[in-house]
């Protein structure tokens, strides 16, 4: 019914684009000359504003669902998509450096080896082996991400070969078996873990990409908005200055439409990107810290059950045990650099703060213990040595109060809790931060169509009058 | 240090340092190059030859700069006591560095998580000796890299580890070794079935030969790389190479024969083929300083080594390495240097 007038106009109609069943073609494709033609009578400029109205309202609305609708798929991706690749990237790479520090450990406790330390070993294996399997089988992962994963699944069964002949040899007694062991461990920290960090970096470099995609400001519909906005007002004053009539309620119905789609834009998209912003600096940042913590302390604990089992030689080891730790722990286990410091500054609430403050004392307990043991290793007390990082009993029959393995046990469960607590508030803030997009794509879409709505039939009620 | 020599071939070791090998060492001693390992024919046993060489004193500097020779000759023995056997007396514990990983020499049971072996037996024996007992022993499993820091530090009397004499240990390290109690060479370990490699010669073009790196069978593939033509595996520890020999990486290990021997005796399925390349003596080490202990262990090492047959010596030869190292029919013969 708001064509009907502009229909007995209809002025000039290109000639290649006939308008079907008599009506006039759409507002873009008239000729510049026929604009000029109809913009020289008010009934034709009231027509070219309405159009043009209505062109930028429903411009603004679809730019918005379409970039609405971007964002919140990029927010999706995190929490269904990137941000499970990446955790279970993370839980590859720690369960393969666990079962290594594991078989280490078991290892020392002689040729019968603990029923514990076997079925820790055994359970990491099985999920290092079922993520890969499931990893490598979703076809959702880069080419470059399926090339780390088949290598993966290669090494691993020789690893767990090489683990297999140094607990048959260690059984007898061989010390061949120990030369075995210091191989799958150099396995696995030459060829086997840095596939698996390299491929927990490609998923977590997705999870970032997501979030930078989903907290990418709405540019394009800000603009629309805005310039819609103006319009409507402007066409208002226009209208205001011919007619002197305050309202026409149509325009007044499109203006305000137009306002709640921008002002929910805003605030819907301004309050995402916030929650988007703490997922990601204390969820996915603090998980990131904190896996890396993890594996450091896996990698320290393999060091210096290896030290042990090297019997003598090793002190690159022992090196290496050193360096972890205060990369973890700061110099000298002081907690006051190092990566545990990094994750307490990261942690925002209590509970975080509380289990990773746990593990650093926990990690300067074991660094002041392991100094001991090393202390009695060197002067020939091997059997000490090992009861103080195993447990089990001195060469004089005692006990030890405490060995390495407690406090190593400790800063291990405190990080997994840690860890555990910050994926919740990762997912949780991730989560909100969709929730704040929700209802903005459809809502926004309807009110376009309202408000453009509004505008033409508040210009139809304009031109109305012309005839 | 001719053919004989690497053959294994040892003499009735009965004889005693005698006037005899005094006037053979002279003689062939003094023409015969040290290093040359290799070429000289039927030429008399080192042991033997080297007697003679301080006494022929064919030059103080050379003496200072390769210990006369024969790094292995040592203190005549004594059952006096000095400083050091009073301060063990005193403690009433003979403390003795000992390694963890060498199989058959020095080793944890992993049933008792005793260590024992070869080398052990001759601790106890000085232990007994010194103190009346074989368990007044307090081992200590001192790391390779700390052993002789031990020795100097007085952390521990002696080192029973298969411990090679040279001269670098005595000049630069200051320690001061018994007399040799075994003889060992580099020799080759191979898989005893299908193997091609024979020996070190010819057979091993081409063949990838693993060797620990620093080691001294390093040192003598490399002088005969060019002629033999091996490819050459580096590994930080002799047993990193049974590791390459049983998963097939490697197809021949050069070592020392005593270590290979260990390795040996971890797996049936290899073998020690050729002979030895070279002559290595092991001694007990000690600070330079506790010469009566020196004096003393060899004492007891002329005791250790004498009744033929019946020896201590082949006893414990018998029971940890003759399985494996077949074929030696006595200890190596002292040799003294004053």
């Amino acid at each position: 019914m708001t064509r009907t007038p502009m229909e007995t106009e209809s002025p000039t109609v290109r000639g290649d684009t006939p308008a079907p069943g008599g009506r006039r073609p759409r507002a873009w494709v008239e000729q510049p000359r026929a604009w000029r033609a109809a913009a020289t009578t008010e009934p034709g400029r009231l027509r070219i504003v309405g159009a043009l109205l209505a062109l930028l309202v429903v411009a603004f609305g679809a730019v918005t669902a379409w970039q609405i609708t971007e964002r919140s798929a990029a927010a999706d991706d995190v929490i269904h998509h990137s941000g499970p690749l990446s955790a279970r990237a993370a839980d590859i790479y720690r369960s393969l450096a666990d079962a290594d520090a594991t078989a280490a450990g078991g290892f020392l406790a002689g040729g019968d080896d603990p029923e514990q330390d076997r079925e820790r070993y055994a359970r990491d294996i099985e999920i290092a082996s079922r993520n890969i399997a499931e990893a490598a089988a979703s076809s959702e992962d880069s080419a470059q991400a399926r090339a780390r994963l088949e290598r993966l699944n290669q090494r691993l069964s020789v690893y767990t070969g090489l683990v297999e002949r140094a607990r048959a040899n260690n059984r007898q007694g061989f010390p061949v078996g120990g030369a075995y062991l210091r191989r799958a461990n150099r396995m696995m920290n030459e060829e086997i873990l840095p596939d698996a960090k390299q491929l927990w970096t490609i998923e977590t470099a997705r999870l970032g990409e997501d979030y930078e995609d989903a907290k990418a400001l709405p540019l394009a519909a800000w603009a629309l908005g805005a310039v819609g906005l103006g319009a409507l007002v402007w066409a208002q004053r226009r209208s205001y200055r011919r007619t002197h009539r305050v309202f026409n309620p149509g325009m007044v119905a499109g203006t305000v439409a137009t306002a709640v789609v921008l002002l929910w834009l805003v605030a819907g998209h301004g309050v995402a990107r916030a929650k988007l912003d703490e997922s990601y600096a204390h969820g996915a940042q603090s998980l990131q810290v904190l896996n890396e913590a993890r594996i450091q302390t896996l990698q320290a604990r393999g060091n210096e059950n290896l030290t042990l089992v090297a019997r003598g030689g090793g002190d690159a080891y022992s090196a290496a045990y050193d360096k972890q730790l205060q990369g973890l722990a700061g110099t000298d286990a002081d907690g006051r650099t190092g990566l545990l410091a990094q994750a307490l500054d990261l942690a925002d609430d209590d509970r975080g703060r509380k289990s990773i403050t746990s593990a650093m004392e926990a990690a300067k307990a074991w660094w002041g213990l392991h100094g001991e043991a090393r202390t009695k290793d060197d002067e020939g007390n091997y059997l000490d040595a090992v009861a103080q990082t195993i447990g089990g009993t001195y060469e004089d029959g005692k006990r030890p109060e405490q060995y390495t393995g407690f406090c190593f046990d400790q800063v291990d469960t405190n990080l997994e809790r840690a860890v555990a607590h910050e994926q919740q508030e990762f997912e949780r803030a991730a989560a909100d931060g969709r929730g704040a997009l929700g209802g903005l794509v459809p809502g926004a879409a309807a009110l376009a169509v309202l408000g453009a709505a509004g505008a033409v039939l508040g210009i139809g009620r304009r031109l109305s009058e012309y005839r | 240090m001719g053919r004989e020599e690497r053959g294994w071939r040892v003499r009735g070791w009965a004889t005693v340092v005698s006037a005899a090998a005094l006037v053979a060492a002279a003689a062939a001693g003094a023409v015969l190059p040290l290093q040359d390992g290799r070429d000289g024919d039927g030429g008399p046993r080192a042991g033997t030859t080297a007697t003679g060489a301080p006494a022929a004193a064919p030059g103080k500097a050379s003496a200072d700069d390769d210990c006369g020779g024969h790094p292995e000759a040592s203190l005549r023995p004594s059952s006096a006591s000095g400083p050091a056997v009073e301060r063990i007396r005193k403690r009433g514990k003979l403390v003795i560095g000992v390694d963890q990983n060498g199989y058959r020499w020095s080793y944890r049971d992993p049933v008792s998580r005793k260590i024992v072996g070869f080398d052990i037996d001759l601790a106890k024996a000085i232990a007994k000796d010194i103190l009346g007992s074989e368990d007044a022993i307090l081992y200590k499993t001192v790391p390779t890299a700390k052993r002789f820091d031990a020795v100097n530090n007085r952390d521990v009397d002696l080192l029973v580890r298969t411990v090679s004499i040279t001269c670098e240990r005595i000049k630069e390290k200051h320690i001061a070794f018994s007399t040799a109690y075994f003889k060992a060479g580099q020799q080759l370990l191979v898989p005893r079935q299908g193997s091609a490699v024979k020996g070190f010669d010819a057979s091993v073009k081409g063949k990838r030969i693993c060797v620990a790196e620093g080691s001294t069978a390093q040192a003598e593939l490399d002088k005969e790389k060019d002629r033999l033509r091996p490819r050459v595996l580096l590994v930080a520890n002799q047993l990193d190479c049974l590791v390459m020999l049983q998963l097939g990486e490697a197809d021949a290990v050069f070592t020392d024969n005593a270590l290979a021997a260990g390795q040996a005796a971890q797996d049936p399925a290899v073998r020690l083929v050729g002979r030895p390349v070279t002559t290595e003596y092991y001694g007990v080490a000690m600070n330079e300083q506790d010469t009566d202990l020196v004096r003393r262990v060899n004492k007891v090492l002329e005791d250790y080594r004498s009744g033929g047959p019946d020896s201590h010596w082949m006893q414990a030869y018998r029971t940890w390495l003759e399985a494996d190292l077949p074929g030696i029919e006595g200890p190596p013969e002292p040799l003294y240097k004053d």
